[in-house]
């Protein structure tokens, strides 16, 4: 019993990851979610940022934009979203396939980060602004130095989450041909006939980023609460 | 905590394995009156959507098979590459899927008799010089539909970047958008995909030998191949499988 245990193991490894260097696959697929989730996660934050402060000014067609842009994107799923963006906007852009898919993914957190930092930005007392204000600084920098930097501390938690969230989501990229990690399984998976071997490869791979960014975060609360 | 877990996942490993026992085909089918046909209905004109229903000429010869069984015939249509996994995992019950006859296959399923021989196929631009043959191909950017024969030929080939679509349609729009230098995929589908597509061209030069298309069941369901092969020899002999082949090959 305990001698078939042990074969179906070493067979599993052996067709699922030795044979034809099989693992390369993950080990890339690997590099490729964690590129993409760490681009997606810049041009997402940077997008937020941006549509959050064009949600809270008083200026009527940046708020328009910045709600259009949330609502399309948070309305839609990023299934959908890639392909578009892939195979009809920036169809024939010729830009590496990696790019384009993190600009897709970016776009589509950027949504949920807009959101986020908008909260972020509300939940820093009205004081704050006023206080700044009558120092003499002016709408942009009492944004720059007095607000965002207590909203971000704010949302650090949730900001984390997203990412845990983003990484997860990269795993649609198979769907435009990039071989990120739940697609090196699936690749592996139409090689070797086997159901499970490589995905639960694929999700311990998956669950041992998300623990490290869980721990990150942990470890970032304790440090922005000796602060207060 | 960690190692809990890890030891918890590699008993799942383990039982996932032994969970694949023997699992009588014939007496199921007879039970709940259903056979369960696998696809993937995105390989015109083997198989393909019509409204919700799967038309083509797999889905024809499927229909044939629940008839001569008198049982309801059940679609399951789900990704290519995931058919040999629920066929192994009982899901299904048969693979009809314009599905190759491998010998690596054949150490999974056991296949039935053939009822087609394709031939795989190079599509590139209209305005493309340089790919003439597959002696071209080396080192090019090569689309094909993700573990489908096409996938292993084009793996084959010396220093070629495999691109892994979900359909060859996909395949074919990346390659119009200039992303891929050629796609690999079976003649028929090409042909369709090449009608509908005035931009991209085949080739005259096969990249590979020519393959046979059969029907797959579950090692040791000999009783269904059985019923299966009867069902195909019957098709062949009066004509009906060319007259399927024109029928769906022909315009839309």
């Amino acid at each position: 019993m305990l001698e078939g245990i042990f074969k179906v193991l070493s067979d599993a490894i052996f067709y699922n990851l030795i044979r034809e260097d099989r693992y390369l696959l993950f080990v890339n697929g690997f590099k490729v979610s964690i590129q993409l989730t760490v681009f997606a996660a810049l041009i997402g934050v940077a997008i937020g940022l941006l549509m959050a402060i064009s949600k809270l000014t008083n200026n009527r067609i940046l708020n328009r934009i910045a709600t259009a842009y949330t609502d399309v994107i948070r309305g839609t799923p990023s299934v959908v979203q890639l392909i578009v963006i892939y195979y009809a906007i920036l169809g024939s852009s010729h830009l590496p396939k990696i790019l384009v898919a993190s600009i897709a993914f970016g776009i589509n957190s950027g949504a949920y980060v807009t959101e986020l930092i908008r909260a972020g930005i509300l939940a820093v007392d009205k004081g704050q602004m006023e206080a700044a204000r009558s120092l003499g600084l002016s709408y942009y920098q009492s944004m720059r130095y007095v607000i965002v930097p207590q909203a971000i501390k704010n949302i650090l938690p949730a900001l984390v989450s997203e990412f845990i969230v983003l990484l997860k989501e990269t795993a649609i990229a198979g769907y435009i041909a990039l071989d990120d990690l739940t697609r090196a399984g699936t690749i592996v998976r139409g090689r070797t006939f086997d159901p499970y071997t490589p995905f639960i490869l694929v999700a311990l791979i998956y669950l041992y980023i998300t623990s490290i960014l869980t721990a990150f975060m942990g470890r970032l609360e304790r440090r922005l609460r000796q602060s207060d | 905590m960690k190692r809990i877990l890890i030891c918890l996942l590699a008993l799942i490993l383990v039982f996932s394995f032994i969970g694949c026992s023997k699992i009588n085909t014939m007496k199921r089918i007879k039970d709940t009156n259903k056979i369960v046909w696998g696809t993937n209905a995105a390989f015109a004109p083997f198989e393909m959507r019509q409204g919700d229903k799967v038309i083509g000429i797999d889905a024809d010869i499927a229909q044939r098979i629940a008839d001569k069984l008198g049982v309801e015939l059940v679609v399951e249509d789900m990704e290519f590459e995931a058919l040999m996994s629920a066929l192994k995992s009982g899901k299904i019950d048969f693979i009809a899927a314009g599905f190759t006859v491998k010998p690596d296959r054949a150490e999974q399923v056991l296949f039935t008799d053939t009822y087609f021989t394709a031939v795989q196929v190079i599509m590139v631009t209209q305005d493309n010089e340089e790919i003439k043959g597959p002696d071209d191909l080396a080192g090019k950017k090569i689309g094909v539909q993700n573990a489908t024969t096409g996938d292993f030929v084009a793996s084959d080939i010396e220093d070629a970047e495999v691109e892994r679509y979900n359909n060859g349609m996909e395949a074919v729009m990346d390659l119009k958008n200039g992303n891929i230098d050629a796609v690999i995929i079976d003649n028929l589908p090409a042909q369709l995909l090449a009608e509908k597509n005035p931009e991209v061209k085949i080739l005259d030069e096969k990249p590979a030998e020519n393959e046979e298309y059969a029907l797959a069941v579950r090692k040791g369901d000999t009783e269904l191949q059985k019923v299966i092969n009867e069902v195909l020899s019957e098709m062949k002999a009066s004509g009906e499988i060319e007259e399927l082949v024109n029928k769906y090959s022909i315009g839309d």
